[in-house]
């Protein structure tokens, strides 16, 4: 039997659908059953009936989700049975709480990578290879020009960065998804800086009320994060000059940087990688530091699963299938509902409040059957 | 090459100038000479000559990186840029080099000219596998021909006077014409003995505010003068020493490249400023600034461009005469001095008087007149009305309440977004180029092409939008469902036969998106061809443009 005969996973117009099991992985609209690699915004949809995520997850999940929302939750590895499919998860690396989600049946075994990065990162759990016969991954950076630079490094030259801000009298704004992104800073300067709660940081921490919430959420779950302040707390006459600021990308430029007075600002992403992008931002300082997976990550997990298929998501899919195909690899595009390049969109990107006219739905395209894995 | 690398990175790293010109001055002060005279010169844009044809430069980039050719290409479509696509996709160094910015230049980047192909390729290849990633896109950049950077010749000259202690105006003069980048020239930019230069100093510019309040409430109409708000280039013309000099507000010395003015201005008396406007004139019309922008930026003016855009300087202040300071004396006094020179100038030598004009006032007995002349604005191919202040003296820089510019509001239309392009360079990673249509009989017609006017965010979201509502492909170029509205505002319009709707329109920019609207809402090419000039060529209304004689 081979992978073609019988897809474990189809994709309908609500995300991938797992008709043996009757749930969703990740699904972009409220189903019954929602399994979730993880809790950024376009991997978890509101409304479901159930959702299940790993237990790491589980305390950002509850913030993100409607009050009373049902979650199950799984241990990575453990195993449970859903319509003679047998579901796990597995670390994936990207943030706090973030799965790959293996299903198997008749022998069968598909894993959903969701987000996922190769590079060490303190708030979670590091990503483990899943061997499968079919693997759908993602590759938001799937291109040869991305490729990351060691992670301690560009936390020494964010500290640097701080400093040298310190020395010119001007506050340090730092930009950064709230969800993932920001903690990973957090835990990352204060280790760097000899210390996990953060006794050696050059200066105070200060963060955007947006941040909060998640930062609790680690704390919750067990994580040590160093000491921050809130920046709506911080008392008048406050002087910004030797602190860092951590806010999220969409607060650049808005009038709440202005209470910072003189500031530079910074912002730690995996597409800071490109000049332009950080130019056309108009960011003083780009930190490439993503959460996901680079070119050679991305290639060397494709080959740690030893699958026989290959399904790309999320990103520069086309150029991956091609390159994976030239290599002798049976690759195909798995279309999803975000056509472009930028992942965590939802943070970066507040949708364009157009006028709602019937057939004008922004993004319910039909369902094309998904992968067709032929 | 690595202070010069930082100093890159420090001159790329920030919009506010004057990190930039601190930067500048560190660098200047600390950089070897003969660096430092290097660095002037690919600053200011005087690099070298492109040493290797890009698509040799992609051919070996990708074949040491390991990428087929199409790899390249998707790589290239996602940065935009041939010399950064290539840094980010080379193996990391083998070594590294401390070898000077003019030795790189002068040793590796020269003699390439020289080589063929192959001895090309060993000598680029060796020097990505000793750059770092910083070094690599400058190297590629120099190699291409293709080094910029986000600082004005202006930064420059104020850096360098800045670290030499000296006036802007003697090193900007230094740094025309030709010369070589050797330490000795560096030195000699920084020479304190100003005296080679100071006869072609301009005054500093007086500039104008934009009127916020009608301009009855000026007080008594009388009391302003009124001309035309040009849309030409602001311009000193100064002659000293029987030496002619034009300076451009941008205290850019231009003289080179209108030399029908400066042999006009040879019949001009010697000590003498004027503050005016270079225009371009074809058969008495003043024309539009697009012509003028064929004439910018060359250095030399081909015959061919001379008899087709030639250009006049409309002069409206006279700063200096026989010599002497004239910015203290009040507006009316200088503009008579003015009329009068320009008056005899014409009684001896009618031909240059065609070249040296007299910007003319504009007559008006009440401001409601004068509103009238300025709804006219467009057909004297004037952005509006500037007024002064008859009994001011020319003041310096922007100060407040002797100048004030009228300009007339730009047309607008709102029309349907039907395509877009990723931006170049710095936009690569957006979708920010886009197309735009109005209706006609049921179909959106291409009126226009914009790219600026909107905030960061903005463009933001319509990448977003863009992305999620892709029609076809057709090339670089993706259609969109036509949904969004914006409001376009442009500087005019005129009727066009390469042009499918028949119309060409000038300068459109983004006014805003109309969230509000649907694409229905969106103008019709009949509401767009309704805002045309009329058919025949618009005839100056000759009443205004007689000049006045001053009382
Ligand atoms: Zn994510």
């Amino acid at each position: 039997m081979t992978a073609a005969s019988e897809p474990l996973l189809t994709r309908t117009d609500h995300g991938l659908y797992c008709a043996q099991g009757d749930f969703f992985v990740d699904p972009w609209r409220a189903v019954d059953q929602a399994v979730i690699t993880h809790a950024h915004a376009d991997h978890l949809a509101w409304g479901c009936r159930r959702y299940l995520a790993s237990r790491e997850c589980l305390p950002i999940a509850r913030r993100r989700l409607q009050p009373g929302a049902e979650v199950g939750h799984l241990e990575y590895g453990q195993t449970i049975d859903i319509g003679g499919v047998k579901i796990s998860l597995h670390p994936a690396g990207h943030i706090r709480g973030s799965a790959q989600v293996r299903l198997e049946r008749s022998g069968q075994v598909w894993v959903v990578s969701g987000d996922y990065k190769i590079e060490p990162d303190p708030t979670c759990t590091p990503f483990e290879p899943v061997r499968c016969h079919v693997f759908i991954s993602e590759c938001t950076f799937g291109l040869p020009i991305y490729r990351w630079p060691e992670p301690i490094q560009v936390f020494q030259e964010i500290l640097a960065w701080w400093q040298s801000n310190q020395q010119a009298g001007r506050a340090s704004l730092l930009l950064g998804y709230s969800l993932g992104k920001a903690q990973r800073l957090l835990a990352g300067l204060a280790a760097t800086s000899g210390s996990a709660e953060g006794a050696n940081l050059p200066g105070p921490i200060y963060i955007h009320g947006a941040i909060e919430p998640l930062n609790d959420a680690y704390r919750e779950g067990g994580f040590v994060l160093p000491h921050t302040r809130r920046v709506a707390e911080a008392e008048k006459g406050t002087d910004w000059s030797r602190a860092l600021i951590l806010a999220p990308p969409s607060a650049h430029g808005t009038p709440w940087t202005r209470r910072l007075g003189a500031h530079s600002t910074a912002q730690a992403s995996g597409w800071m990688r490109i000049r332009g992008t950080r130019r056309r931002r108009a960011i003083d300082r780009g930190f490439v530091l993503s959460d996901h997976v680079d070119w050679p990550g991305l290639l060397s997990a494709i080959d740690a699963t030893a699958a026989e298929t290959v399904l790309l998501t999320h990103g520069y899919t086309a150029a991956v299938v091609r390159w994976l195909q030239e290599q002798g690899r049976d690759a195909h595009a798995l279309a999803t509902r975000y056509q472009g390049e930028h992942d965590d969109a939802e943070e970066l990107i507040p949708a364009l409040d157009v006028q709602p006219k019937p057939d004008n739905q922004l993004h319910g395209d039909s369902a094309s059957p998904a992968g067709k894995v032929t | 090459m690595k202070t010069f690398t930082t100093l890159y990175a420090q001159l790329d790293g920030t919009t506010k100038t004057s990190d930039k010109v601190r930067a500048l001055v560190e660098y200047f002060a600390t950089a070897d000479p003969a660096d430092a005279a290097w660095a002037i010169a690919l600053l200011i844009g005087r690099k070298p000559r492109q040493a290797v044809a890009s698509p040799r430069l992609r051919e070996w980039a990708a074949a040491e990186s390991g990428i087929s050719d199409w790899l390249f290409q998707e790589s290239y479509d996602a940065v935009g840029d041939v010399a950064e696509t290539i840094a980010l996709l080379l193996p990391r160094p083998e070594r590294s080099s401390d070898l000077t910015l003019s030795r790189w230049i002068e040793e590796r980047l020269l003699p390439l000219a020289k080589l063929d192909d192959d001895q090309k390729r060993l000598a680029v290849v060796d020097a990505w596998r000793q750059l770092d990633h910083e070094q690599r896109f400058l190297w590629n950049k120099l190699l291409s021909g293709g080094f910029r950077v986000g600082v004005s010749r202006q930064l420059v000259i104020r850096a360098l006077a800045a670290h030499g202690n000296i006036e802007p105006a003697a090193v900007a003069h230094r740094l025309m014409g030709d010369w070589t980048p050797t330490p000795a020239f560096f030195q000699s930019l920084l020479v304190r003995d100003e005296t080679d230069t100071s006869s072609s100093r301009p005054y500093p510019f007086f500039l104008a505010h934009a009127i916020d309040q009608p301009p009855a409430a000026l007080g008594p109409r009388d009391a302003w003068q009124a001309e035309w708000k040009w849309d030409g280039i602001r311009c000193q013309l100064i002659r000293r020493q029987g030496q002619t000099y034009l300076w451009t507000r941008g205290e850019e010395l231009v003289t080179e490249r209108y030399p029908e003015l400066v042999s006009a201005a040879e019949c001009l008396p010697d000590g003498l400023v004027l503050d005016g406007e270079i225009l371009p004139i074809k058969n008495g019309q003043v024309g539009p600034f697009s012509q003028l922008q064929r004439r910018i930026g060359r250095k030399s003016v081909p015959k061919s461009i001379l008899s087709e855009i030639p250009v006049v300087l409309f002069a409206y202040d006279l700063l200096e005469a026989s010599g002497q300071d004239m910015r203290l004396d009040p507006l009316a006094l200088r503009r008579g001095k003015l009329e009068r020179l320009v008056k005899e100038l014409g009684a001896r030598h009618p031909a240059v008087a065609e070249r040296i004009r007299l910007s003319p006032v504009v007559e008006a007995e009440t401001w409601e007149q004068l509103q009238a002349a300025w709804r006219g604005s467009r057909a004297q191919q004037a952005e509006g009305l500037m007024l002064k202040d008859r009994g001011k003296a020319y003041g310096v820089g922007r100060e407040r309440g002797a100048w004030w510019k009228w300009k007339v509001a730009p047309l607008t239309i709102d029309a349907v977004l039907t395509a877009a392009r990723r931006g170049s360079g710095k936009r690569a990673s957006l979708y920010t180029d886009y197309t735009f249509g109005v209706w006609h009989n049921g179909a959106l017609v291409t009126i226009a092409q914009a790219y600026s006017g909107l905030t960061d965010q903005e463009i933001r979201q319509v990448d977003a939008f863009i992305r999620r509502n892709m029609v076809e492909k057709f090339g670089p170029v993706r259609t969109v469902k036509p949904e969004l509205v914006f409001e376009l505002a442009f500087e005019g319009l005129n009727r066009s036969s390469r042009h499918r709707s028949g119309v060409a329109v000038r300068f459109p920019r983004i006014v805003r998106i109309r969230t509000d609207k649907q694409a229905h809402d969106a103008d019709s090419l009949e509401t767009l061809k309704a805002l045309l000039p009329p058919i025949e060529a618009h005839t100056p209304d000759r009443a205004s443009k007689k000049p006045a004689t001053s009382d």
